[in-house]
């Protein structure tokens, strides 16, 4: 007699029902914090059941750097160094939020020079952050291609922030009273040749990607996140307009000059990670259009309105500004005891708030589509973790 | 609605709400024992509704021995803010979480246990969100001290 091992068909045969036979199994699986689709140190733990998605839990620290204690230490003017450290992708917008409410609780006057240079390096930065996304969110989905071609476009841009800042990342710009140097003599010049090259390249990303069959299917309907949620959850910027609500601190509480220019907000309607590409890939228009507004007109006159040397002190009180970057609201709460330094500062960070949606969204999805909705809210780690 | 005009409806609903001095932008101060409660009310309530907490944190005084917890609110519909302050002792940190209300309090309440040590009532997960779990002390207090920190120099 020969000895087999028992079978599934043996099983069946001894009475067995198939559906008890073929019982799937809950795990937990790592998915970073070195992932090269979490864009950073960001670890994901995901539960799940076979390929299907029960439950997204994000781990988050890897990159704390403890800079609002740090804050504490350091003056008002010193502070705004490390707030480009936060989300580097858009270090002026972070300089400006700073820099803005240490100016509103100060009372420091700026020239209407400040105030364009400041919106135009805003959205120069706002169109870079949202290139780099583009070729990032590309090669998440498997096409490489797109992430050369962002990095190729967003190399003008930075090329352009060298000349000014002297920096192609963290940049230091912006200053309480204007910015730190006026800007370089070519700067209208590369802006608007950089503009005449970017323009037909948009055109570009929609025809190579936009329309991609494969990217459409991996996209649409995909990672929806409803109104409701996307409130409740806090998030802010595209992920919010992607759901349909139209909250733009450019439109509702203008500052800088957004007050003077013509733009539109770009809204989703399904909140899915299609809308949530098509938005971004709008406001690289709406910027171009702001741009484009402004740089014929930047008025003449001084690039600093205080010494760079003076004092800096805010009476005692509690402040709060906040404005749009590229990912969404930034703020920064300031608490002054009267000295030259915050008694507490604290950054509201747009992708800290973002970054939960994922565990709204992910639940009932497979591992693939987690990736795209992972990278279609673009998270920026460092600014999570502060 | 004007700042004076929020202030002056929320002390409608909690009458001990008093307006926070000292600040840019309309605030009040709640009791801690009535901030659940409160919170819930201007969350409902049709014409404040404020839909979206912007974020929350914590302040310590240590002279006068007390952790400030602020909440800043918005109302996407209103298109107005609130700040709300409401003060907890030090030696007995504890509030009740309002994760039921605006779902990234749940997070946040997180982040402010980790670094300032408010032990949040009601909360489903309260555990340490940037530092590892076996940390000790709550490094955003102003009394807090260990072995890495140097002593900056004048």
């Amino acid at each position: 007699m020969t000895i087999r091992p028992i079978t599934l068909a043996d099983r069946i045969a001894a009475g067995q029902k198939v559906e008890s036979l073929l019982s799937t199994q809950e795990y937990f699986v790592n998915m970073g914090p070195q992932h090269p689709s979490t864009h950073g140190v960001l670890r994901l733990l995901v539960r799940l059941d076979g390929e299907t998605v029960r439950e997204v839990i994000p781990v988050v620290g890897y990159v704390h750097r403890g800079i609002e204690k740090m804050g504490e230490y350091l003056t008002y003017r010193k502070f705004i160094h490390l707030s480009d450290r936060l989300d580097y992708l858009s270090a002026i917008t972070n300089n400006w939020v700073v820099a803005m409410a240490v100016e509103k609780a100060a009372g420091i006057e700026i020239n209407d020079r400040i105030q364009t240079i400041r919106t135009l390096c805003a959205e120069l930065q706002r169109i870079q952050s949202h290139q780099l996304w583009w070729g990032v969110f590309g090669m998440d989905l498997g096409a490489f291609t797109a992430f050369l071609y962002g990095f190729r476009d967003r190399e003008v841009v930075t090329d352009i922030f060298e000349e000014t800042t002297g920096a192609r990342l963290t940049m230091n710009y912006i200053q309480p009273g204007g910015v730190m140097f006026d800007i370089h003599p070519d700067f209208v010049k590369n802006v608007k040749k950089f503009l005449a090259y970017f323009k037909p390249k948009l055109e570009e990303y929609e025809t190579l990607v936009s329309g991609n069959v494969i990217v459409q299917a991996r996209l649409r309907g995909v990672g929806i996140l409803s109104p409701g949620a996307a409130v409740s959850i806090g998030t802010t910027g595209p992920v919010l307009r992607a759901s349909g609500v139209a909250h733009d601190l450019r439109k509702s509480e203008a500052y800088g000059v957004y007050g003077k220019v013509q733009f539109d907000i770009p809204v989703g309607v399904k909140g899915d990670c299609w809308d949530r590409y098509w938005v971004r890939i709008e406001e690289m228009r709406q910027s171009i259009r702001i741009i484009e507004q402004l740089i014929d007109s930047i008025p003449e006159g001084k690039h600093m309105t205080i010494k760079p040397t003076a004092k800096i002190k805010l009476p005692e009180g509690l402040y709060y500004n906040q404005m749009e970057t590229a990912r969404g609201i930034l703020g920064a709460l300031i608490v002054s005891d009267g000295g030259e330094k915050p008694y507490r500062i604290h950054l509201r960070s747009p992708n800290f708030n973002n970054l939960w949606s994922v565990t709204a969204m992910a639940p009932g999805l497979r591992i693939a589509d987690l990736v795209a909705i992972l990278s279609s809210i673009d998270v920026v780690v460092p600014d999570i973790d502060r | 609605m004007t700042g004076e005009e929020i202030v002056l409806a929320v002390s409608r609903i909690e009458e001990r709400a008093k307006p926070r001095e000292k600040c840019a932008m309309p605030a009040v101060t709640v009791p801690v024992e009535s901030l659940a409660v409160f919170m819930r009310a201007i969350h409902d309530d049709p014409a404040l509704s404020f839909d979206m907490l912007c974020t929350h944190t914590a302040v310590d005084w240590l002279g006068e021995n007390r952790f400030e917890l602020l909440y800043v609110l918005c109302s996407l519909k209103h298109g107005h803010y609130l700040t709300v302050s409401t003060s907890v002792p030090r030696d007995k940190p504890e509030v009740s979480s309002v994760s039921s209300i605006w779902r990234i309090a749940e997070w946040q309440e997180r982040e402010v246990y980790d670094l300032m040590g408010v032990l949040y009532s009601g909360h489903p997960d309260l555990r340490r969100m940037f530092l590892e779990d076996d940390w000790n002390g709550f490094p955003l207090r102003k009394d807090y001290k260990d072995d890495f920190m140097l002593e900056l120099p004048e």
